[in-house]
């Protein structure tokens, strides 16, 4: 018997995880996908917010400023990259400066750090590629970026080292309210809990009907992005905003983790929940709005591109404990800023787990931090030849365009990636500019290698998208 | 500069036609001290996947696969003592005053080269560099990438299959794939010609009586774990798609032969310049950059159709070099007999 069953394996789910973790509390992550963070939380910008673009009333503004706090802190504890560069609200005329001071008052009344309003003298130095139609903008300098699946990698890695179960693969589909206790049906067997967390992104609206909960509807908004060759990175030094509309924060020029611009996203009713499509409308869209702000910026440097699906319920997020079926949690609607909010929820949902009346007692020997994975391109020279010489998988190089080496391919695998994509969040391996033309079959034999698997059963991203179809060794 | 700092004459970065070439001639003119660096755990780059035939033909007079082909140069190169070959060894960085760092099992290494010939070849294009709309499930291969499944680790992508793009890549596989019994459904092309050569249009298309839609482009891609369909539309002259003329194919496989692009990522980290459309080094003179000493051959240089193109050019390249080498050098150069050991300088 489990104390809590967390429905999902994405950003939000592995943060509750792994703060639930700290406390003496038999705990079990049920995520359908064949690895963690193939949800909603693999397709999104990967910013940190500071909370700017949100009116203070709503729970989510709050959990924003807090999650963007919190974030820092984990990781430094999981040594994940997050990086601090500021963000950019620009204005072009004198009605858009108008209502970036209204962004200012209500940035300060949710106590974001530091917010100020920068000249265009202050812009020309500081942002020199920066459309000079704009005016003035807001500068946020708590802004972040981060890699959303290391993090969500790195969350659910310490989580299991302190003792939660991950099983993934494991849809759930039924739930029986037994009290005291939920029997929680998956396609890889039941599982008993004191507790439930529905944190399942998008489905969510249908954990809850599990449960009898009906007031809980999930709507797709679709937001297209693409990626830039990462040759680009001098055209930004912040993340450039727009100013927000009524329903998104607008199409939006990017800093990643990894170094490559990005642009986007939109904002589309999406035909259904599976439907991670892009169009050559959202392409179009996309680099207009974006070279208004920067004009320098092309299509012809466009290396990779997705599509990621808002779990949109309402305006705001819905974290509460259900009455009608005491024992559950519900945190639904996590559309963004959930990425930065995450580690503010899995706080939030604590406190109200503690208010069901579970019991929550810290354990002595809480494994906080975590070792920092080796990036080698991340890393300078002379720490590579060090790298080198601890471990000779550091000098055989199979990823030529991001530079990653056998080792840190073979690190991925044993820390659980069990399919290319996996090991591309991983890694970066394949995420370059060649796409993995150069790589991709040596990946796949060192994935059926460790995994003692035949070549043919390895996939991309689960089940159903085997990359190769028959090996003539076996006719 | 961090890590230990060694001298040579003139490094050659890629393996291929190309690198190998030009290591000969240079070799020919007197060039004594040769380094030829490779990532790969053999010699022979691209042409060792390519087991079809018709390599050679003005170079050699004789019809040969690409293995045949490379094997030609590995035997001169193996046999030529001055030229030193350093396998799985990637190069890395490369600075403007040409030192190149690599890295290769158990050691990262500096090399400071008075003559620099980069023979990198070229990469694809992907499906994201044309910007095919729709889904990004399993099933989408660059040409080559398959080709190399099939021909070098015996592995067939997919059983019905759409190319788009009538490289010459593209079409010799729709003859791989057809005689490794799958279904080759239709090579689709947005120009109104093959951009490939005209045999591999016949033998490798028309005689398997496979379709090719010229003016057509793909204009989005289905399936969620795996291709499933894909949407084909005609265009006008100008590229726009024509209303009404959208039909489905069913595949499961989609090669992508759009063209391919020269790798010089390291010449630009030097501070080369490259052409925006081509990627090649915007220089004054051929195979040369703004870079004294810093030369570029082969693919990586231009695309070329024929592997004998490559060689020549890289021919002209290699003599370029040590032409170069003689001028800096003036009196102290010396050509060594093929016998004495390659020259280390300091
Ligand atoms: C285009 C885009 C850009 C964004 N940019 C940002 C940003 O820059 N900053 C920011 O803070 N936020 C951003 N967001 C929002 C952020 O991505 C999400 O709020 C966050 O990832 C949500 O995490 P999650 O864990 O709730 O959802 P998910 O990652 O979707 O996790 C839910 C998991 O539940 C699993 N699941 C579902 N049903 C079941 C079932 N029946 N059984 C078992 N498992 C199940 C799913 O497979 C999934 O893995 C963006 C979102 C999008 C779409």
């Amino acid at each position: 018997m489990f104390d809590v069953a967390i429905i999902g394996g994405g950003a939000v789910g592995t943060s509750i995880a792994r703060e639930l973790s700290r406390y003496k509390l038999l705990v079990v992550v049920l995520e359908k996908e064949e690895e963690p963070a193939f949800g909603v939380s693999k397709s999104n910008s990967g910013i940190i917010h500071p909370g700017t673009q949100n009116p203070p009333g709503l729970l989510k503004s709050r959990l924003c400023v807090e999650g963007n706090r919190l974030t820092r802190v984990i990781a430094q504890e999981l040594g994940v990259d997050f990086k601090e560069v500021g963000e950019l609200i620009v204005a072009f005329t004198e009605e858009e400066i108008f209502r970036l001071h209204r962004l200012l008052e209500d940035a300060r009344a949710l106590r974001v750090p530091g917010v100020r309003m920068v000249d265009q003298v202050w812009l020309r130095g500081h942002e020199p590629h920066l459309s000079p139609r704009v005016k003035a903008a807001l500068f946020a300098p708590t802004a972040g970026i981060i890699s959303p699946y290391r993090l969500v990698y790195d969350l659910a890695e310490n989580a299991l080292r302190n003792g939660v179960q991950i099983h993934t693969d494991s849809r759930v589909t039924a739930i029986e309210n037994t009290r005291p206790h939920f029997i929680v049906h998956t396609s890889k067997g039941p599982f008993k809990a004191k507790y439930v967390v529905n944190a399942a992104g998008l489905y969510a609206d249908g954990i809850c009907r599990m449960l009898g909960i009906t007031d809980v509807a999930i709507k797709p908004v679709k937001g297209e992005e693409f990626i830039l060759d990462k040759k680009r990175a001098y055209l930004t030094n912040h993340l450039i905003f727009p100013l927000p509309s009524q329903s998104t924060k607008g199409i939006l020029v990017i800093k990643t983790a990894d170094g490559n611009p990005m642009v986007g996203p939109t904002a589309t009713e999406a035909e259904s929940k599976e439907d991670l499509s892009t169009s050559q409308e959202g392409l179009e869209k996309v680099f207009s709005a974006v070279k208004r702000m920067v004009p320098e910026i092309n299509e012809k440097d466009i290396i990779a591109y997705f599509a990621g699906l808002r779990p949109k319920a309402g305006e705001d997020f819905i974290i509460r404990s259900e009455q009608a079926a005491h024992g559950c949690i519900t945190v639904a609607g996590i559309q963004s800023p959930g990425l930065t909010a995450a580690p503010a929820i899995a706080r939030m949902v604590t406190r109200l787990l503690r208010q069901q009346g579970l019991g929550l007692r810290r354990k002595i020997l809480f494994h906080g931090h975590r070792k920092r994975s080796v990036h080698l391109f991340a890393v300078k020279p002379a720490e590579t030849q060090k790298l080198i010489e601890q471990d000779p998988g550091y000098g055989d190089i199979v990823c030529r365009c991001e530079m990653v080496s056998a080792k840190e391919i073979r690190d991925a695998i044993l820390r659980g990636a069990t399919t290319l994509d996996g090991i591309k969040f991983r890694t970066r391996c394949q995420a370059g500019r060649c796409h993995g033309s150069f790589c991709t079959t040596r990946v796949m034999k060192m994935l059926a290698g460790e995994r003692g698997i035949p070549v043919t059963a390895v996939t991309k991203r689960g089940k159903g998208s085997e990359v190769v179809k028959h090996d003539r060794a076996d006719d | 500069m961090t890590g230990p700092m060694i001298e040579r004459e003139l490094v050659i970065v890629g393996g291929g036609p190309a690198g190998m070439a030009a290591a000969l001639a240079a070799h020919g003119q007197g060039v004594r001290d040769i380094l030829l660096i490779e990532r790969d755990q053999f010699l022979g780059g691209i042409l060792n996947q390519c087991v079809h035939t018709g390599f050679g033909l003005t170079y050699f007079k004789e019809v040969l696969t690409g293995p045949e082909y490379a094997d030609r140069f590995v035997t001169k190169i193996n046999s030529t003592p001055a030229i030193e070959t350093s396998l799985r060894t990637f190069a890395v960085a490369l600075s403007r005053t040409k030192v190149l760092t690599v890295i290769k099992p158990g050691r990262l290494q500096n090399i400071a080269a008075r003559a620099l010939i980069m023979a990198t070849g070229c990469r694809e294009k992907t499906r994201e560099m044309i910007h095919i709309p729709g889904t990004r499930p399993a099933g989408i291969f660059p040409a080559g990438l398959a080709q190399k499944l099939i021909n070098v680790e015996g592995l067939l992508p997919g059983n019905e299959v759409v190319i788009v793009g009538s490289g010459d890549i593209g079409l010799i596989m729709a003859r791989r794939f057809t005689l490794e019994g799958a279904k080759v459904r239709a090579v689709i092309e947005i120009e109104s010609a093959s951009r490939g050569l005209v045999r591999n249009l016949t033998q490798c298309v028309y005689d398997f009586d496979i379709p090719v839609y010229f003016n057509h482009m793909i204009s989005r891609i289905h399936g969620k774990d795996r291709v499933e369909k894909v949407e084909v539309v005609k265009v006008d002259g100008q590229r726009r798609p024509i209303p009404g003329s959208k039909f489905e194919l069913s595949c499961d496989t989609l090669l992508v032969s759009v063209g391919l692009i020269p790798e010089n990522e390291l010449i630009e980290m030097a501070g080369v310049r490259l052409d925006e459309k081509t990627n090649s080094p915007v220089s004054e003179a051929p195979n040369t950059t703004a870079i004294p000493g810093l030369f570029v051959c082969g693919n990586a240089y231009k695309v070329y159709d024929v592997a004998d193109s490559v060689t020549a050019d890289s021919q002209l390249c290699g003599r370029l070099a040590a032409e170069y080498l003689l001028k800096i050098q003036g009196d102290s150069f010396r050509p060594l007999s093929p016998l004495e050991k390659p020259c280390k300088r300091r």
